[in-house]
């Protein structure tokens, strides 16, 4: 992609979201499909996130009690360093990558594939301003979402390491507990809910970008799928190193 | 009515619609014909404002669509039906779902009123049996029919229709023909159909432009269209060896009226 024609895209996005954040022509239209998003870009995530989550969890907390097997250190630091790892990058970021792929090529499929069969611009002759109808509720199903599954995921991640110190024996059960409960600091999960509701919105913005502005037929319409994952990975992963500077930094 | 002047579309440079000046008349089928890559479509959906025109006006009873601003064109565009090539169904929703779905948004009556005017449109096309059933489960003719229901659902002053036929057999493509036609006069809507389709501008086609390389070639009515004297308008009309038969035989049956 050369300079120029990034640029235009870049153009191009925010004049659709311009066009997206409207005040819906009719509210209960807007509604239905808000629930519909819920369910289909929200509901729909939970097992992958606490299927990913149970076991990353589980593998965090076995790779740091391996690794930091010292004297020198107390042993419920097991339980401290995993669960930082869990509720600040993990539960937000790593979790929006994985999602990025689930909920962002969903996105974009659903709307390329609206906009190559004409339904796009039967909306429009109707009157319709399409991109508000289609995009906005997806935008704000996911990332009000957003906060259910990242605590599902701190949960369910913390739960895969207390079953892998069951197992293992070392940290003990109760050390874990005991742990993952020190110097615990609530504003890092409201810091991890902040980030995953711009990562939230990101995914599914710059996903029905690339679904709306498709064209062809459905082969283009898995390359704008493929696309908007690519995308939305690099993108997610710049802004968590801006997001952690600013407010870590 | 809508008029047509000295309407233009270039992409890169390349002229698509080369200065075409058009009447469209209330009540009565318009058919735009011409080759496939003849500029029927470009113009259709200028004609909607899906294309911005590069330069010309557009009017819909007066109002020039060229400079209308996007909230008053989306205020116009309540008043017009539109039939795309793939029928443009919503395939997440019911036959009934997607007749209603512009009253839906627009239309200030209360559900069971809505649900009636969707029933009658639905009837109206005849597919009401099919009404529960979504737009994967139905046939192509099924779906052109149940697009013109939704397309008239809310009373539209225009309709447009970009080749309806495409894809149907012979007599699919009879019954659609007719309900466009029907509907025309039925409601007195200023109606536009695209087509290739000859047998379509034989059964319908009150006024006919052809459209041949972005130039409007030819105009005028369906009895005309066989008996013109412009060459390229009889290429494409004589290009089905169906129509040279018919040609031959009424040159033959009006030399035997003659003679007798
Ligand atoms: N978006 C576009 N960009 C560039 N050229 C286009 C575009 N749309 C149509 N054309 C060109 O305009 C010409 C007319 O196309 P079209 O109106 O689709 O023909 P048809 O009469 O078959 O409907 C074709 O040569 C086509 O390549
Ligand atoms: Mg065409």
């Amino acid at each position: 992609m050369s300079i120029i024609s990034s640029l235009e895209s870049v153009g191009e996005y925010a004049l659709l979201l311009k066009r997206v954040l409207t005040p819906p022509d009719r509210f209960s239209q807007f509604m239905k499909e808000f629930q519909k998003g819920v369910y289909a870009l929200g509901v729909s995530s939970i097992w992958i996130v606490v299927i990913i989550s149970f076991f990353i969890g589980a593998v965090i907390v076995l790779q740091i009690a391996l690794n930091i097997d010292s004297p020198m250190l107390p042993s419920f630091t097991v339980g401290v360093v995993s669960r930082e790892i869990i509720l600040l990058e993990f539960s937000s970021t790593i979790m929006c990558l994985i999602l990025s792929g689930k909920v962002g090529s969903n996105i974009a499929s659903e709307l390329g594939s609206m906009r190559i069969t004409e339904q796009i611009d039967a909306l429009e002759i109707m009157g319709v301003n399409s991109a508000n109808y289609l995009i906005l509720p997806k935008i704000a199903a996911f990332v009000v979402f957003m906060p259910v599954l990242v605590i599902f995921s701190m949960f369910t991640g913390l739960f895969g390491g207390y079953i892998i110190c069951m197992v293992l024996g070392t940290p003990s059960v109760e050390t874990y507990v005991y742990g993952i409960q020190a110097f615990f600091n609530e504003s890092f999960v409201w810091y991890s809910i902040a980030k995953s509701m711009l990562f939230g919105f990101i995914i599914s913005s710059v996903a029905a970008y690339f679904g709306y502005t498709a064209s062809g037929g459905a082969l283009e319409v898995g390359e704008a799928s493929t696309r908007s994952v690519v995308m939305n990975s690099i993108l997610i992963l710049a802004s968590d190193l801006v997001f952690t500077q600013l407010a870590m930094g | 009515m809508i008029e047509v002047r000295n309407l233009v579309k270039e992409f890169d440079g390349t002229m698509v619609l080369k200065n075409i000046d058009a009447t469209f008349q209330k009540g009565v089928v318009n058919i735009i014909i011409g080759k496939s890559g003849s500029g029927k479509t470009v113009m259709l959906k200028c004609l909607v404002g899906l294309i911005q025109p590069t330069s010309g006006e557009i009017l819909y009873d007066g109002r020039n669509l060229t400079t209308m601003r996007s909230g008053e064109i989306r205020r116009l565009r309540r008043d017009i039906g539109m039939l795309f090539q793939g029928a443009a169904l919503f395939d997440s929703l019911t036959v009934l779902e997607n007749v209603m779905f512009p009253l839906d948004m627009f239309s200030r009556k209360n559900r069971r009123e809505r649900r009636k005017r969707a029933e009658f449109c639905l009837e109206r096309v005849d597919m009401l049996q099919a009404a529960n059933l979504l737009p994967s489960e139905i046939s192509g003719g099924m779906k052109k029919r149940a697009a013109i229901a939704r397309a008239i659902v809310l009373n539209p002053r225009y309709l447009f229709c970009d080749e309806p036929n495409s894809g149907l057999d012979p007599k699919t493509s009879q019954v659609i023909d007719e309900l466009i036609s029907d509907i025309t006069t039925d409601f007195d809507i200023t109606t536009i159909v695209v087509s290739h389709d000859m047998n379509s501008v034989i059964n319908i086609g009150d006024n006919v432009i052809f459209l041949n390389e972005g130039i409007k070639e030819w105009e005028g009515s369906k009895s005309q269209v066989m008996d013109a004297d412009n060459e390229k308008l009889n290429d494409f009309v004589f290009a089905s060896d169906l129509f040279r038969k018919i040609k031959v035989a009424e040159e033959i049956i009006s030399e035997e009226e003659k003679g007798g």
